[in-house]
């Protein structure tokens, strides 16, 4: 069975949450990272004129989906990066090694959407069916 | 609380009470806005002085006060600062210049919670609130110049400074920002292993937790005391801006338009504190996530000016409608640990405000109905429409009916500046 689609969001009271979908984990999980980015900005208006390498840990492999998207909502505030595209080059358990393209945030030009401040524990899924489909809830 | 809506793990609009000798602390029942609060100021202005020049001011207030997603701030500190400002929040900017010293004694706490230790929080969450001092924000966060619409009681009122309908009233709403948002992320994780080691079994992830009487326990409360101690701050410099823009625009310094302090409260925080359970005495932790403390009359918690009539509560609505200022009771001792309601509470998802209401629509609506709004994003502005929370009115029936808080008067917004 195909993939339907990249991701989705999650309608929730308070907060907004994405559903990933990838044919592989990496895949899974770079997705993950767009439907956050598409969260906080229009994509459509970043250019891919930097990279970044990004190395996360955990203890399993839940908490790494956490650790991942947390780390690029620190990224995001303290470098102002929006990334459009991701490489995942390594990926166990415990530890995720990726690159991201992307841009840092000029106001007049990109859209900014909503502020995300943390990918949370609350519904979190990873899940294999077919592909794999990663639910996680963000607190915005 | 009545205002209680869904959340990740712990809702919002609750109050956890833990014994401090046997329970646990979660930073799940604080949530990631550390002592996100409101602060209220008071003016001798009235509403028909304002009107006209609402947009300069609002065009004022939006230009001092930086706001909105990626925004930083226009204050920089140094690591060394940071720590001042981890250890002694609002009195540390008061020393710098930023407000008046009534200030302080209206602000829970005197705007410095005890027991922060700046060795507790990560280099992560350091990077992420530098930039971030002195910023409003963005979604719920808000500023707004408001008229008091209805005085309920007048001897409570006036001890606020607050003395007739259409008096104008600026009200602060943001927290700790990222700094506060990484020290919960940081904590979850760290928590996320003392679940393990102390073999405590959880439904939800995000309601880790380790006793309160345990290493990590009391990391995560010195951390957490740092982040509070850093929204305090943050809070003191927009009052101050505030004020600065008033004179600007009204031409009187602050003084002489009367711009006091009512009070600052947080709505996002745990705290140590005394209570009578079945008639004992116990030190508890009380958790309160969308929840603000309403200590009553007498209350040595309540600064001397407002011992009398207990400890104002500032409890905001939605930006189309309406918020209130009420006191603490005996009430709310005996059975909420001394907590009410934090505001109206979401009702509908942001991306079904979004879907429904069109940013522009609302800005219009509301000048319609002669509110005033500056936002730099529009599709913000629909998610916080009116029509996305329940109608405060009714929250805060329920709490005046209930006891928890009374209701001591009304205000309605004449200009907004949403994040």
């Amino acid at each position: 069975m195909p993939v339907p689609k990249d991701f989705e969001t999650l309608e929730h009271t308070a907060d907004t949450g994405i559903i990933a979908y990838g044919k592989d984990l990496k895949q899974a999980f770079a997705n993950a990272a767009r439907g956050l980015f598409s969260l906080i900005a229009e994509l459509e208006s970043v250019n891919e004129v930097l990279e970044r390498d990004i190395e996360v840990t955990a203890a399993d492999r839940d908490s790494l989906l956490v650790a991942w998207l947390n780390e690029l909502i620190y990224i995001f505030d303290t470098e102002n990066i929006l990334f459009k595209r991701f490489d995942i080059t390594r990926l166990s358990q415990h530890h995720l090694v990726a690159r991201g393209y992307g841009e840092r945030v000029v106001r007049a030009r990109h859209k900014l959407k909503t502020g995300v401040k943390a990918a949370t524990y609350h519904m979190l899924a990873v899940e294999q069916e077919y592909g794999w489909r990663l639910q996680v809830l963000f607190d915005i | 609380m009545p205002d209680i809506h869904w959340g990740y793990g712990f809702p919002i609009g609750g109050v956890a009470a833990t014994r401090v000798s046997d329970g646990v602390v979660s930073p799940g029942g604080v949530g990631f806005d550390i002592n996100c609060g409101t602060r209220l100021l008071r003016t001798d202005l009235t509403e028909a002085e304002v009107r006209p020049k609402i947009d300069k001011l609002l065009d004022e207030l939006y230009t001092s006060i930086p706001s909105g997603l990626g925004s930083s701030g226009k204050i920089i500190v140094s690591q060394k600062e940071l720590k001042e400002v981890m250890t002694r929040g609002s009195q540390w900017a008061l020393e710098k210049g930023f407000g008046q010293a009534d200030d302080i004694e209206a602000t829970e706490e005197s705007g410095c919670l005890k027991g922060a230790d700046p060795d507790m929080v990560s280099a992560h969450a350091r990077k992420r609130g530098i930039p971030q001092l002195g910023t409003l924000g963005s979604g719920n966060h808000f500023l707004e110049v408001e008229a008091v619409d209805e005085i309920y009681n007048r001897e409570a009122a006036a001890a606020m400074g607050v003395y007739e309908v259409g008096q104008v009233l600026a009200l602060i709403h943001t927290g700790s920002r990222g700094f506060g948002h990484q020290v919960c992320t940081d904590y979850l994780k760290v928590l996320a292993e003392a679940v393990q080691k102390y073999g405590i079994n959880l439904p939800d992830r995000q309601l880790a937790c380790a006793p309160v009487d345990s290493a990590e326990g009391r990391n995560y409360l010195a951390a957490m005391a740092c982040a509070a101690n850093f929204a305090w701050a943050n809070r003191q410099f927009i009052a101050h801006w505030t004020r600065e823009s008033f004179s600007r625009v009204f031409g009187k310094s602050s003084q002489e338009m009367g711009m006091r302090q009512v009070y600052d409260v947080a709505h996002n925080i745990a705290k140590i504190e005394e209570h009578r359970i079945g008639g004992r005495k116990e030190t508890l932790c009380v958790h309160r996530k969308g929840a603000t403390r309403a200590f009553p009359p007498g209350h040595p918690d309540v600064p001397a000016m407002y011992r009398k009539i207990g400890q104002p509560v500032i409890i905001p609505g939605d930006m189309g409608r309406y918020s209130y200022v009420a006191v603490g009771t005996e009430t709310a001792m005996e059975q909420t640990f001394g907590s009410t309601c934090h505001g109206a509470g979401r009702m509908m998802s942001r991306g079904a405000a979004k879907r429904s209401l069109k940013g522009a629509d609302i800005a219009r609506q509301l000048a319609e109905k002669g509110i005033t709004v500056k936002t730099c994003s529009l599709s913000g502005l629909a998610e916080e429409a009116s029509a996305a929370y329940k109608d405060v009115a009714d929250v805060v029936e329920v709490t005046h009916r209930a006891g928890i808080s009374c209701n001591v008067f009304k205000s309605r917004p004449i200009g907004v500046i949403k994040g």
